[in-house]
């Protein structure tokens, strides 16, 4: 079971590491984008793939 | 001269080479429309006027002279203003990028058109970015759409509605990263083509998503659309996602009729967020083509989330720096959803390339039985101008992530899809359904929305003005 998902959290973390400035009147937008994208990757994490699934860009050297 | 704005491509390009009317007089006539127009509805951020009389007066040269002057001899043309135009900063919709120096060519599929006998006038309006469904743009001011000002052209090729469905140009080009050719080609009326992901070359336009980035055409014929991809087709080392295949031609086989194509809707999650309109819309085509079997995909639904994810943070990549440096520059809808995905955890979007590959598969296993698909375009018709909730029978949804959930699993595998639009009985505006083929079958989905235009079925005339 992982955590609930904190978006404030994430972006207190995240943002100075990514040297992005989030302005407080920018944060709400900002950490309800970020919980919509948690809400769809549970939709994306929870398709049962196998290990040897491949990803679909494929690089043609 | 209004009525040269109500031709199609096709019928330009025979008039002028049939001496039947000058390509200069066809320039001229369009000119004069946007002149008028333009104010207004808000299509175009660049007239090259100068350039375009110009080009019209060399394919009037080459027609007096008796050479060849291609098949779309003086068809007026817009683009997107993500494309390169030689001379012009490619703004991409943004204010960062005006300050930008001109480009010094064209885009690769300008340069085509050209070499095919279209006049380019000029540079059209879009969603900052192309991270967008509305056609709104807090540069520039939104793109209204021609059918009723007071509503959203759609996103983020905007100003490609607006200006084919209000008559200022037959033919225009946009982009498609996760519906931006279907969607305002359901808003606004219109045929729109979002081919195969890497069946036409993306060189010299700005990009938003590279995995998932296409470019089409947008019409009101779907003749015009055949025409302007078969001359867009070809090669080009300059676009590394581009398909090592021969051009396949769609022209040819285009009123080949439907005997023999299987078609089947798409249920399920195509059929769950449908707004009555979009059903009714999917009813109408299906039964004009008699079509009796549904198709339940699997994931659907994880392929779409897929691809918010693989935007998101693809995009967020590609403005990393100019985040970083110039925030507060950006449309502040577009800036916010690039700044969370900058924080999206990188494992989210290996499974969500893995996934789109599954869902590829899924499809795949279907077009073994059925070579044309159903789907709405849009879960609504266009909605008024900054609306923010959408009513789902009965359910408020937020609007902006909700317009594109049809349109982004299809993109999200690359599948080629025609928009048509579809006028219901008593309805005030026009709403699209995607006719979708498997990959590389771009002539299969024009043969049906041809086929549904011949039976009356969908049609996109010009707006009335407002």
């Amino acid at each position: 079971m992982t955590a609930p998902f904190d978006a404030k959290a994430v972006v207190d973390a995240m943002a100075p590491m990514l040297g992005l400035t989030i302005v407080p009147e920018w944060r709400p937008s900002v950490e309800a984008h970020l919980t919509a994208a948690h809400r769809l990757a549970q939709v994306v994490l929870d398709v049962p793939l196998p290990d040897e699934a491949e990803p679909a860009p494929v690089f043609h050297p | 001269m209004t009525g040269l704005c109500r031709l199609t491509a096709a019928e330009i390009g025979a008039q002028v080479r049939a001496r039947k009317v000058s390509a200069r007089a066809v320039a001229e006539a369009h000119l004069a429309r946007i002149a008028r127009l333009n104010p207004a509805l808000n299509a175009f951020t660049d007239v090259t006027a100068d350039r375009a009389l110009a080009m019209a007066d060399g394919v009037d040269k080459a027609v007096a002279e008796g050479r060849d002057p291609g098949p779309l001899a003086g068809v007026p043309f817009a683009v997107k203003n993500l494309f390169d135009i030689a001379g012009l900063p490619t703004r991409a919709g943004s204010q960062i990028n005006r300050s930008h120096p001109p480009a010094h060519a064209d885009a690769m599929l300008v340069q085509r058109l050209a070499e095919a006998g279209a006049v380019l006038l000029g540079g059209l309006n879009m969603g900052e970015y192309a991270y967008d469904f509305t056609g709104e743009n807090a540069h520039d001011g939104a793109s209204r759409n021609p059918h009723a000002p007071g509503h959203m052209s759609g996103g983020s090729s905007g100003g490609c509605g607006t200006a084919v469905a209000a008559g200022m140009v037959p033919l225009a080009l946009g982009s498609d990263t996760n519906g931006s050719i279907r969607v305002p080609s359901s808003f606004c009326g219109l045929f729109g083509l979002k081919p195969t992901y890497g069946r036409l070359s993306r060189s010299g336009t700005f990009p938003f998503v590279a995995s998932l980035d296409h470019l089409g055409p947008f019409a009101r014929s779907v003749a015009d659309l055949a025409l302007s991809y078969d001359a867009m087709l070809g090669p080009d080392a300059a676009d590394p996602a581009l398909a090592d295949m021969p051009p396949l031609p769609t022209l040819p086989q285009l009123d080949a009729g439907m005997a023999g194509v299987r078609v089947a809707r798409l249920g399920g999650y195509f059929a769950e967020g449908a707004g009555s309109q979009a059903s009714a819309a999917v009813d109408h085509v299906a039964n004009a083509l008699g079509v009796q079997e549904t198709v339940v995909p699997k994931l659907a639904a994880a392929a779409r989330a897929a691809a918010y994810l693989i935007t998101m943070t693809e995009a967020a990549a590609l403005h990393r720096q100019r985040l970083q440096t110039q925030a507060e520059a950006f449309d502040p809808d577009v800036r916010d959803r690039l700044l969370a995905g900058a924080m999206v955890p990188a494992a989210w979007v290996a499974q969500a390339q893995k996934v789109r590959r599954a869902f590829a598969a899924e499809m795949a296993a279907v077009f073994q039985t059925v070579d044309v698909l159903l789907a709405p375009a849009t879960p609504c018709p266009a909605p008024e101008l900054g609306q923010k909730l959408l009513d789902l029978n009965g359910i408020q949804v937020p609007l902006r992530p909700n317009i594109g959930i049809f349109t982004q699993p299809i993109s999200c595998i690359g599948l080629p899809v025609v928009a048509v639009p579809v006028w219901l009985v008593g309805a005030a505006m026009p709403i699209g359904v995607q006719v979708i083929a498997p990959p590389w079958r771009e002539d299969l989905a024009l043969r049906v929305a041809r086929g549904l235009e011949l039976a009356g079925a969908v049609q996109a005339p010009v707006a009335q003005e407002h």
